[in-house]
């Protein structure tokens, strides 16, 4: 079952999120996204909150990337990181997060190198989890911002903002088999009604794919012309290590985004890759740094969903007080489209629904 | 009611269903200085006897565990063999055979002699189990006679497979002139690559690393081969796919001596669990696809497995609170499995109708718990597991009510852990009396020592 995020506590699978979902996220994105270009880009929307993010693996873009998105909604922050705390003294995940949630956060962002350590988190704490990569299961914000990108490329061309995908074809190359973004952007552009077709060799897909909304190839060329957007994943370069792929060379030969193979593509296809790149692998210099590559949106919109995501979460009547609306540069800008105190967003808070404790 | 104040050394079990080997009648039983003395239609019981009221149950011989994790000595804090030994009688058991993976392992005579000086103040029959190869490395051929001088009898590196196809056909050679079994735990290490899971739908959706059936298979069809040659007998331990019993039942009809044992969350459980993201699901052999619980359940019906083998494996709960792939593999099962596999196997809640005719007759049901796996261990000639209930046998028997509905609480549990998944789970049929030796260890559902 699906629910608008603004009713969840957690962020945890673009799957509770459904079509609706997704939608609601991506047209509070466009209010935050303007919050983004102004010159004092802060808002007071979450203040007297606390953010903790929990990096239990290594990250730096999407640390910053959240870190950033809760400053600007004026959010306190904290941050914790598996390398530098008392989990080398051997505490347990549990321990450790419940720790931080007896000092009192909202909102925990979590990062995992295990699928589902996020839903455990959920389970044993008080503050509203937001995924933020677990193992090869999802990455739901990451999703979020490539449908956002996706979708602002689109109006940019037609002047019109959609969520319909369905007349979209969209190739995601790769490493789909270890990869979290893949399994939660299959979920998003199928959910808005995309053709999503996998591409890859048979070592680097998933062992099934017959519950998954996708077709699959092993021939990248064969597909190029027909698609709309192309998503190059990164190439985690130990996986040569497990015989799923010969050589570089040889996978750049099948399965890069070449410069020779970016000429064959259409005049106004999109390619996006959720980096940090293999340049020279899975994607050449010149096509990432090209004019139909988003890379650098995607980061930016990134700050601007996970603002979304963050509100959609915590903003409360009861906490934020009432200076949501206002903007902190003087006052002047009308910060018009935010929601407003008590509009439509009934939101449980965290502290008044005690996690269970089974 | 039982009338508690009378002396325990003359027992009557009266108004039960009495399933044995040899069938199914009607009767009361009367024991005296642990032995069996009469079988009866009935039995006016003597003066200062204790009278076990079992109208509505079955009274068969107690059960014997294949596979029990003691965990004594060295992990003490989630299982003691007297701890577990009495979670056992409370599921029914009057014989455990305790897994050598301890620590330290069961490798040498020194470590056998320690589990059975602590199994022989237990309140049940602890029987040990040794390893194959030293440590359990795979690497080194334990000292087999050593430990079959003391009495062992079944051999495996639980836990493991023994990978190196040489050193299993020689373990395999040497166990055959010592007359006893080796027992495996089939997983390829190379083609289960590590998975956490089983490799399929459901692993592939949830972006956890899976274990394909094949890995089990592989070793499985391996050892068979081994099995043809050397003429040795062997047990397969907790076997889990549909592949396996293919080449389980193929391997039996050409006549191999082979015998194997199924765990009831293979019968009763599959991978779709793992979408909880809870390490309690997670076991080794990984659950598996419903087609596969199914291959299993058939191959109870038909006998290709010899034996229902718990796999008890207790964890403390920090352990498995974790991630599910840091988390250890393993879920208890003695205080419940003889109830989960009666809802799995006769009540047929698989089909979520209890009135389904199931494939296998109340008789062939309690054979999988008791007289099969007594037979594989030894115990049916060494100390009359799995006997008959005639005058004359030891009194190791089990009273089972299959009418009951319950639900495991684990704070009333004996073990003491509880990654079990069962917990709140409605069970159907419940052990009410368990008695070893002609002593009533646990009487209306609660441990007597």
């Amino acid at each position: 079952m699906t629910t608008p995020l603004a009713k969840r506590r957690h962020l945890l699978s673009v799957a509770d999120l459904g079509r609706e979902g997704i939608v609601e996220i991506l047209k509070r994105t466009d209010t935050f996204s303007e919050v983004s270009d102004r010159a004092i880009p802060k808002v007071p929307a979450l203040r007297g909150k606390m953010v903790a993010t929990l990096f239990f693996e290594n990250s730096t873009r999407t640390r910053l990337s959240f870190e950033t998105a809760a400053k600007r909604l004026s959010a306190d922050t904290m941050s914790f990181s598996a390398s530098s705390s008392s989990m080398k003294k051997g505490e347990s995940l549990r321990d450790t997060v419940e720790t931080i949630d007896a000092m009192g956060v909202d909102a925990m962002v979590v990062r995992h190198s295990s699928s589902g350590a996020p839903k455990l988190v959920s389970n044993w704490v008080n503050a509203s989890v937001i995924n933020a990569g677990d193992g090869a299961h999802e990455h739901p914000t990451q999703a979020l911002l490539d449908c956002y990108t996706i979708r602002e490329a689109l109006s940019a061309r037609s002047g019109e903002k959609s969520e319909d995908f369905s007349k979209l074809r969209i190739a995601i190359v790769g490493d789909v088999s270890h990869s979290r973004v893949a399994r939660s952007d299959v979920l998003a552009f199928a959910a808005l009604g995309a053709r999503v077709t996998l591409v890859g060799p048979t070592t680097l897909m998933p062992s099934t794919l017959e519950d998954w909304p996708t077709s699959k190839t092993c021939d990248l060329d064969g597909i190029l012309q027909d698609v709309d957007v192309i998503y190059v994943l990164r190439l985690q370069l130990e996986r040569i290590d497990e015989a799923l792929f010969p050589t570089l060379r040889e996978y750049r030969s099948r399965f890069g985004l070449t410069t020779e193979r970016a000429r064959t593509l259409r005049e106004d296809v999109l390619i996006l890759h959720p980096g940090p790149m293999n340049r020279g692998v899975e994607i050449d210099s010149e096509v990432a740094s090209g004019k139909n590559a988003l890379v650098t949106r995607q980061v930016r919109n990134g700050v601007s969903v996970r603002m979304a995501v963050l509100y959609s979460l915590l903003a409360s009547s009861g906490h934020t007080g009432n200076s949501v609306l206002g903007a902190s540069n003087g006052g002047k800008d009308e910060f018009e489209d935010a929601p407003r105190d008590g509009d439509e967003i009934v939101l449980q808070t965290p502290q008044k629904t005690r996690a269970h404790r089974g | 009611m039982a009338n508690r104040s009378a002396t325990r050394d003359v027992l009557c079990v009266r108004g039960a269903t009495i399933i044995d080997d040899k069938g199914e009648r009607a009767g009361d039983v009367l024991i005296e200085d642990g032995v069996i003395r009469e079988v009866a239609p009935s039995i006016a019981p003597p003066s200062r006897c204790l009278v076990l009221d079992a109208s509505k149950c079955y009274l068969t011989p107690g059960l014997v565990d294949l596979h029990a994790h003691l965990r004594e000595p060295g992990g003490e804090e989630s299982e003691t063999i007297e701890s577990g030994a009495r979670a056992g009688a409370l599921g029914g058991y009057t014989a455990l055979v305790a897994m050598p993976n301890t620590n330290p392992p069961v490798d040498s005579a020194s470590t056998v002699r320690d589990v059975l000086a602590l199994g022989a103040s237990a309140c049940l029959e602890v029987v040990v189990a040794g390893a194959i190869t030293i440590g359990r490395a795979g690497e080194q051929l334990a000292p087999l006679a050593e430990m079959a001088a003391l009495g062992v009898r079944l051999f495996t590196d639980d836990g493991r497979g023994v990978q190196d196809g040489r050193l299993m056909r020689r373990a395999l050679e040497y166990a055959r002139d010592l007359g006893v079994t080796l027992a495996e735990h089939c997983e390829d290490e190379a083609l289960a690559a590590g998975g956490f899971m089983h490799e399929g739908a459901w692993s592939s959706r949830l972006g956890i690393s899976g274990q394909p059936a094949m890995a089990e298979e592989a070793m499985l069809a391996r050892d068979l081969a081994l099995v043809f040659m050397t003429k040795s007998k062997m047990h397969f331990l907790h076997l889990s796919t549909r592949g396996s019993v293919d080449l389980l039942r193929d391997a039996k009809a050409k006549g191999l001596p082979v015998t194997a044992e199924v765990t009831p969350h293979h019968l009763f459980l599959t991978d779709a669990e793992v979408a909880s993201f809870d390490a309690i699901y997670r076991v080794s052999p990984p659950l598996r696809g419903a087609e596969d619980v199914h291959a299993c359940q058939r191959a109870c019906e038909d006998r290709t497995f010899d034996a229902i083998a718990t796999d008890h494996a207790p964890h403390p709960r920090q352990a498995k609170e974790e991630p599910f792939d840091t988390a250890p593999p393993g879920m208890i099962g003695l205080e419940t499995a003889l109830a989960v596999c009666h809802g799995a196997l006769i009540a047929n809640e698989r089909h979520g109708d209890h009135r389904v005719t199931p494939g296998l007759s109340m008789r062939e049901f309690f054979g999988l718990f008791s007289w099969g796996p007594a037979h594989i261990a030894g115990l049916d000639e060494r100390s009359g597991q799995g006997g008959p209930i005639v005058a004359g046998s030891p009194a190791n028997l089990c009273v089972f009510d299959p009418s009951v509905t319950w639900t495991w609480d684990p704070k009333k549990s004996a073990s003491l852990s509880a990654n079990s998944p069962f917990i709140g789970r409605t069970l159907r049929g419940r052990v009410r009396h368990t008695i070893f030796r002609g002593e009533p260890i646990v009487i209306d559902g609660e441990a007597m020592r």
